[in-house]
């Protein structure tokens, strides 16, 4: 069953006995999971954990053995206009003869519906998206002049054409400088803001508590999810990433407090 | 017949230039479409499905007895196109790579056209004589209502493609992303094929089985070269198709009895050949043009910076320096260069060897010098 939400708590997302394997090997095993609306949460784990596979199985793109997946409380080929997908920047070939606004509208394929183009409309979303990911100078550019913080960005456009209420993005961070870095944390502040609901896969364990404030612990099985302030502790991150903590772990949720007031106290 | 007498020919003789408006028509259609196999790196693709039309076009003949050109492209298109939709099977239901896959549909297939075309040349009655030429192509035989099933067939297969262009474009770049969007995209992946089955089957009379994948690959991997836009590749390529098309008909009908399909493939290879060294930007000389250019700024930014650093360590700052002091620092190239720095008027010949910086190259050097300290970064901040 969906664990309980805190009270007053909608769920976005719900996954229930999610089970997915490739051949015979289990990549998820048996998820419940349950994303409030509203809140901008990571999935974090180790490499193999199915932290993508998760986001994929919940987008359809990949079938599971087992479970249920339901967004809003209906299926997701009903809810499908409600989400925007970021996928991993190196999942496509950035070589392919197109443009960046080409690119960008690209998110409006799905309510544009079979043969039509592109027209007007789709072009005025695409170039204030790309404004709002600081890309407008870009809009005629050739994709294989971008750099990768740039091309993230571009991804980051398609999606906010999307105008989804959901959003799930596959490792954003991911080989970005730290200007797109500062702009995508800014943009999903934003999102959230807006009370959208965002879910990230993401890497750097330091910076998850001042990033987000939901956060899924992943290793194949579920190990936690909750606030990033309940759930992130050493305990949790140790289970995970079986004993091999890849950060000094009094940066994490809960243990910083004391050294952290030691600090303010010194001053 | 030369070549002169050819192209005259070409405007006047009935049978050559039906041959070349059916040669044009075929390199267009298969050109054009065979940039999203190029696109979508499914090369071998084309050869895949225009070896397994093979059996079909034996079959089609044994089962109508009739070797009507529609009757037989029909049947090189099921044959293909349950081919290729094998070859998807294989990769969806094993463990089976894609590439694998198309070289066991193509061999097997193959084989079995190869099987059905001896068993009917050994037929007592001569009907089936001439279904061979679709091993390696004959153009000469050529008639109107061949032509005419080309352009039918191609455009058709372009407004399909024309239909689901976005769809096609997705499918292309980013195939997931168009799942999530709710797009059907195993759906557009058939029907892509099915398209460029046309692009294959069309050509097979003409240029043959064998030859026919460089029809689909060889147009589109030169229009890359020259475009970084879908649709200009697309109509670019088909002109490289419709070019080598018409090149290879008429340089066919000037030798010897050269075979049509073969002569077209040659002609498409000096279009690829040309793109792939000389096309701005892509081209290979293009960068190695841009490498040189850049290998001898470095050199000659190294010299001022070498110059300025020798002339600091005495009082007069355009003190001058041999160049052979330069070089015994390990720079190439050395008289070379210094000629170059004052054509830019940033070193001064004072004779006999002797070069010192203008107050310009000291300028320069010290911007250098800024620009450096700047993109070096971090350490003396």
């Amino acid at each position: 069953m969906t664990p309980e939400l805190p009270a007053g708590m909608t769920a976005a997302i719900e996954v229930n006995d999610l089970t997915v394997a490739y051949r015979d090997q289990p990549v998820l095993w048996d998820i419940d999971l349950a994303v409030p609306a509203g809140v901008l949460m990571a999935i974090v784990g180790p490499n193999g954990a199915g932290k993508t596979t998760l986001i994929k199985a919940i987008l359809g793109l990949v079938r599971p053995a087992a479970g249920e997946i339901a967004i809003h409380g209906r299926p997701y080929d009903e809810q499908r206009r409600l989400i925007g997908y970021v996928p991993q920047r190196g999942s496509v070939d950035w070589d392919f003869p197109t443009t960046v606004l080409d690119v960008v509208m690209m998110g409006r394929y799905g309510t544009l519906g079979w043969f039509r183009r592109p027209g007007r409309t789709e072009r005025t979303l695409a170039v204030q998206a790309l404004e709002h990911v600081g890309m407008a100078e870009f809009a005629e550019r050739q994709i294989s002049q971008l750099s990768g913080g740039q091309q993230q960005r571009v991804f980051l456009a398609r999606a906010l054409v999307q105008d989804a209420a959901i959003y799930f993005m596959d490792e954003p961070f991911q080989g970005v400088d730290a200007k797109t870095e500062r702009a995508i944390v800014d943009l999903l502040q934003e999102l959230r803001a807006q009370g959208k609901t965002v879910v990230v896969v993401h890497h750097d364990l330091q910076s998850v508590p001042e990033y987000f404030d939901w956060v899924m612990l992943l290793n194949v099985r579920r190990i936690a999810a909750g606030p990033v302030g309940e759930v992130f502790t050493d305990e949790n991150l140790r289970i995970t990433y079986g004993g091999r903590v890849p950060f000094i772990a009094a940066v994490a949720g809960h243990a910083p407090e004391e050294p952290a007031a030691r600090r303010v106290a010194s001053r | 017949m030369s070549l002169s007498i050819a192209l005259r020919d070409l405007l006047l003789d009935p049978t050559l230039r039906t041959v070349s408006l059916g040669s044009a028509a075929l390199g267009v259609v298969s050109g054009g479409l065979g940039a999203f196999a190029v696109l979508r790196k499914q090369s071998l693709l084309g050869d895949a499905i225009s070896h397994a039309a093979l059996p079909g076009i034996a079959l089609a003949f044994l089962l109508t007895g009739s070797k009507d050109p529609l009757v037989l492209v029909l049947g090189a298109a099921a044959a293909g196109w349950l081919g290729t939709l094998l070859v998807m099977a294989i990769v969806r239901q094993t463990r089976i790579k894609e590439d694998t896959a198309l070289g066991l549909v193509l061999s097997v297939f193959f084989g079995v056209g190869l099987m059905l075309l001896t068993f009917l040349q050994h037929r007592p009655d001569a009907a089936q004589a001439g279904l061979d030429r679709f091993l390696f192509g004959q153009a000469a035989t050529m008639l109107q209502r061949d032509v005419a099933i080309i352009v039918w067939l191609g455009v058709g297969a372009y407004a399909v493609a024309l239909f689901f262009w976005k769809e096609i474009k997705l499918l292309a770049f980013d195939p997931e992303f168009g799942a999530s969007l709710g797009i059907p995209m195993r759906a557009v992946d058939v029907v892509l094929t099915s398209v460029l089955v046309i692009a294959v089957v069309v050509g097979l009379q003409t240029v043959g089985v064998v030859l026919m994948a460089a029809m689909i690959v060889a147009p589109g991997a030169a229009a890359r070269q020259w475009t970084d836009r879908l649709g200009v590749m697309v109509v670019l390529s088909g002109a490289f198709g419709a070019t080598a098309g018409v090149a290879g008909a008429v340089l066919s009908a000037t030798g010897a009895n050269l075979p049509t399909g073969p002569m077209i493939v040659l002609c498409l290879t000096a279009i690829a050949i040309a793109s792939l060294t000389l096309a701005p930007n892509r081209g290979l000389v293009w960068a190695w043009v841009r490498q040189r250019r850049s290998r001898r700024q470095l050199r000659v930014e190294a010299t001022l910076l070498d110059l300025y650093a020798m002339a600091a360590q005495h009082e007069d700052p355009g003190h001058a320096h041999s160049s052979r002091a330069l070089a015994a620092l390990g720079r190439g190239d050395v008289p070379r260069t210094l000629e170059q720095l004052a054509a830019r008027g940033h070193t001064r010949h004072l004779g006999a060897d002797q070069w010192a910086l203008t107050q310009e190259g000291r300028a320069e050097a010290r911007r250098l010098l800024d620009e450096q300290r700047v993109g070096g970064g971090g350490d003396d901040a």
